[in-house]
């Protein structure tokens, strides 16, 4: 009792906040899983009752182990806590096992390794340093930014509905940012250089990373209007640094590179032969590019442009994983999208960007995730101006486009069904909700562009 | 933040709640050949559809009554029709006379949790939110929180939502509601309407009558009350109306609405009669006529003190007080009731959340407690251990438990004032609640516990949901007085005022 009334005092509403969502996250257990959690229960399986040298060789089950080591490692440890709820889950051979235990064990897993994104959420609110504007709670920028992390609903589906780890990685990244601000740069680095060996789709924030530590740590001074002192530059941190990520890497890779296993880990890691785009688009430029694609090819066979035994069915919109060529634009082939991708984070040398993932090849709709929490971090410099009450949050036109995504719902869950389109064009739900959401998205991005780079020139002008 | 965020957070909470408890199995899921009370829904949008309104409540070839037959009043049966026809639309395989028998499927369970929600977001949410927009004295964040904690109340939720037992409760007590609010708010007629409502709907409501009965009456002693009882005329002879065309269809609708001949109790229930039988067989020993006599005065007259004094003096508070009371004394001493009866205590016991916040959580704490046997055999632990730690939490962080438990904030005074008249040293009232409050929820947790990791020994296999019955009546019992003395020392304490003055 006295915990909770503890808890129910002013300075305690991050417990309260966090208790509700967790019991919110127990709500979820019995709800639909996907088949992650297959591909999870068969990674449990694989790092505990085979040697390390099968780990990335073994290919009973489709779903085969392609995460960086330290999740393997994550996943072993947490199938010796398994064998105690239901010993069948580990055998390899029990493909798509379900039962109740192992649903628990699972859900379970997921919810108490949130406990390190709660952690990292608490570290990244006393980063912010809000005057005390206002002493309703609610108008507080440490409440609106823990409101936003603990309950973002993105993660709560994708973690606890659909199944995945995201909230104990996210908490990684969070804690390595919190780091970073803190001005404890090693640990931010050293943190960061881990989440990589769980998860190397964070490679996205990684040049974002790079060009900070380079510029805040390892340039040691600042001319007095603020740019860099090149003369200050420290190969001593430049090392460290170096030395940090190759120590990890090594704790990581190590046994992989003893086993002369490197190349089959990588091709695990990195699957270029998954295509363009993933078996549902990812919302994100290549799906608009797509999308334009299949509308021009739709027009062309209409107007008898195009020569219909030349053009190959229904390729992007079947469902499947695969690469495949465009109709009527270019094909685009991996080394394109990097340069893609490279050209444009270049301009996020000036200022502090942790988002760059708009462009990469073979996203998954997942890798938006890092996205909230990734875009929170310059919002928290930001939270004072935006949470101004002068202003409103949204434009008349980004508010109707946020309120369009309830009628799209609603045409595609409900009105679509219906219709005598379902069985003829079934992906259309998913092509639309893909691209609609690829317009806002890029939206966001461009804006976030434009104002890192107005944010330069005019922190230039001003010292000038 | 403005008021209306406040309410819209409120009710998506609520609604989420609500639809992920929805997510577990209902009563009787895969159970041929009776299932459960999922079906019995189920069977009567088949029945109301198919069958003429003259053969509901009869036993014909098309209507077996053993086979989950109606005996709810008819309102529930035009719910039922309604939500038939619905169901036709989608699907007439669900409906289909006596081909539907037993019909599960994942689209049936959407559509039938689909109902409940629907049906309580028009009449039991909307309530809840006018009620606690129309307290008066205190602040809006309060009044949101105090909707909150009403909408979180986990008895409500996981009867309707998991079990699927005896579903729609939320129609019933909202009505109920609705009619409170119009009653409080002098809006008689509405009131009246509504309650009459919520009575045809669910004949337990009558737990509730004669405190609706007992203030209109201490109301209207000089205003006009004919127009009150055209009301309740003209709303009953609505719903019965197709019953009225002849004598022996109104006569089989009581007989299905009110069987006495099932006895005194059925299964495990927290009320008096059950646990004095663990002791002393009554049930065998006394003939049925002297157990509905014995049944019938004990509930009179242990409801007899609050209703003359709400007669007497109608008063708003008065009357939300007298629900309680009188609904826990029939709970506690009538003929044939289910657990599940217990929402109809807890509803006014939300109503009165706000003035004594400490004795409110404790009694909503112990009502969902003494479901346990049935939560139990519905699989629903996890659901109900995180409601209930999230009503806790909630109940907690909006109103300062802790410090409630003075005399002032139990609205003991006035009778620990008159206790000091004769034994002088009579102050640790408070005291003796928080260590009744402690070994409460010790004994609860415990036998929560007990009940979950053991099995019960072979001789007594029903000995958990005995004990569970038993520690939750004798909570009830304290319930009883407490709530019976704040209501009786309240007028007295009104009386000595004006005499001071």
């Amino acid at each position: 009792m006295a915990a909770f009334t503890l808890a129910a005092s002013g300075d305690h509403w991050f417990s309260a906040l966090a208790l509700g969502v967790t019991l919110l996250k127990c709500l979820l257990i019995p709800t639909y899983h996907s088949t992650d959690f297959e591909v999870h229960r068969n990674w449990l399986a694989i790092t505990h009752s085979l040697p390390i040298s099968q780990w990335y060789y073994e290919a009973t089950s489709e779903w085969t182990l392609d995460y960086p080591p330290f999740f393997a490692w994550f996943e072993y440890a947490l199938s010796h806590i398994a064998k105690y709820f239901d010993q069948e889950m580990l055998n390899i051979h029990n493909l798509n096992y379900f039962s109740s235990r192992t649903l628990l064990f699972q859900r379970f897993s997921v919810i108490l390794t949130d406990a390190l994104f709660f952690y990292a959420v608490h570290e990244c609110c006393k980063c912010i340093d809000g005057k005390k504007t206002s002493k309703e709670l609610t108008e507080k920028p440490k409440f609106i930014l823990s409101v936003l992390l603990l309950w973002n609903f993105g993660l709560l589906i994708v973690d606890h509905i659909h199944f995945q780890y995201n909230g104990f990685l996210s908490g990684l990244m969070l804690l390595s940012i919190a780091r970073l601000f803190q001005k404890r740069h090693m640990e931010g680095a050293f943190l960061f250089a881990v989440l990589l060996h769980f998860k190397h789709i964070y490679l996205y924030v990684a040049p974002a990373y790079g060009i900070y530590l380079l510029r805040s740590y390892c340039f040691t001074a600042s001319k007095p209007d603020g740019t860099v002192r090149w003369d200050s530059f420290s190969f001593v941190r430049v090392i460290s640094l170096g030395l940090i990520v190759f120590l990890v890497s090594a704790l990581s890779l190590g046994p992989f590179i003893a086993l002369n296993q490197m190349p089959q880990v990588f091709s695990r890691l990195f699957p270029f032969k998954r295509g363009l785009c993933h078996a549902y688009w990812a919302p994100n430029f290549w799906a608009l590019y797509n999308a334009l694609d299949k509308a021009l090819s739709v027009i062309g066979l209409e107007l008898k442009f195009l020569d219909p035994n030349q053009i190959p069915r229904a390729s992007m919109t079947s469902g499947l994983v695969q690469q495949f060529q465009h109709t009527v634009l270019p094909s685009v082939s991996p080394l394109a999208t990097l340069i893609c991708t490279l050209i444009a984070i270049l301009h996020f040398v000036c200022g502090k960007s942790r988002r760059c993932n708009n462009f990469s090849d073979s996203d998954h709709d997942r890798t938006l995730l890092p996205l909230p929490s990734a875009l929170h971090c310059p919002s928290i410099s930001s939270l004072k101006t935006l949470f101004r009450k002068e202003k409103p949050l949204f434009n008349w036109m980004e508010t109707v486009y946020l309120l369009g995504l309830g009628p799209l719902e609603v045409c595609c869950e409900f009105i679509f069904p219906l219709t005598s389109w379902k069985l003829k064009y079934p992906f259309i739900p998913l092509l639309l909700t893909s691209v609609y959401c690829a317009v806002g998205i890029t939206y966001a991005w461009a804006r976030l562009y434009v104002s890192v780079l107005t944010g330069c020139f005019v922190s230039k002008t001003k010292k000038q | 933040m403005e008021n209306w965020y406040w309410m819209t957070l409120v009710v998506l909470i609520g609604l989420t709640v609500r639809w992920t408890v929805s997510l577990n199995p209902y009563s009787g899921a895969g159970k041929p050949p009776m299932f459960g009370d999922y079906e019995a829904q189920r069977h009567w949008q088949e029945i109301t559809f198919n069958l003429p309104v003259k053969d509901w409540y009869f036993n014909s070839s098309d209507n077996n009554l053993q086979y989950w037959g109606l005996d709810y009043p008819p309102l529930t049966a035009y719910h039922s029709l309604l939500c038939a026809y619905v169901a036709e639309f989608i699907n007439p395989d669900w409906v289909a006379l006596h081909t539907s028998r037993g019909y599960e499927s994942q689209a049936h369970k959407l559509f039938m949790r689909t109902t409940v929600l629907v049906a309580d977001l028009f009449i039991y949410i909307p309530a809840v939110l006018l009620y606690c927009y129309s307290l008066k004295e205190i602040s809006p964040k309060r009044k949101m929180a105090v909707a909150l904690c009403i909408l979180l109340y986990p008895g409500l939720i996981l009867i309707d939502y998991g079990h699927f037992q005896d579903i729609y409760n939320s129609v019933s007590l909202g009505f109920a509601l609705w009619g409170v609010l119009g009653v409080s708010y002098d809006w008689d007629l509405l009131g009246s309407l509504a309650f009459c409502l919520a009575l045809n709907y669910k004949q337990m409501e009558l737990y509730h009558s004669l405190p609706f009965f007992c203030f209109l009456l201490g109301k209207c002693f000089k205003k006009v009350t004919f127009k009150i009882a055209c009301t309740v005329l003209a709303s009953f002879l609505l719903c019965w109306l197709p019953f009225f065309t002849e004598r022996e269809h109104a006569l089989q609708v009581l007989r299905r609405l009110f069987p006495v001949d099932r006895g005194l109790f059925e299964d495990k229930v927290a009320n008096i009669w059950c646990s004095v039988n663990v002791f002393l067989k009554i049930k065998e020993i006394l003939p049925r006529h002297i157990q509905l006599a014995i049944s019938f005065c004990l509930t009179f007259l242990s409801l007899l003190p609050a209703c003359i004094k709400l007669t007497l003096q109608p008063s708003s508070k008065g009357f939300r007080f007298t629900l309680v009371s009188c609904a826990l004394s029939f709970f506690l001493f009538s003929f044939q009731v289910h657990e599940k009866s217990i929402l109809l205590v807890s509803l006014p016991v939300c109503l009165v959340l706000n003035e004594i916040p400490f004795m409110s959580t404790w009694f909503l704490l112990v009502s969902t407690f003494s479901m346990l046997p049935l939560l139990l055999k519905d699989e629903l632990l996890m659901p109900s251990v995180v409601t209930v730690m999230a009503f806790l939490v909630v109940c907690v962080t909006s109103f300062p438990l802790c410090e409630s438990t003075s005399e002032e904030q139990l609205q003991l005074t006035p009778f620990a004032v008159s206790v000091r008249r004769r034994l002088p040293g009579f102050t640790f009232l408070p005291r003796i609640i928080q260590y009744l409050f402690l070994s409460s929820v010790i004994t609860m947790v415990l036998l929560t516990i007990l009940s979950v990791t053991l099995n019960p020994p072979q001789k007594l296999p029903d000995l958990f949901s005995v004990l569970v019955c038993s520690v939750s009546c004798i909570n009830f019992i304290f319930f009883l007085v407490y709530f019976n003395i704040v209501i009786v020392w309240d007028s007295k304490n009104g009386r000595n005022r004006k005499k001071i003055k």
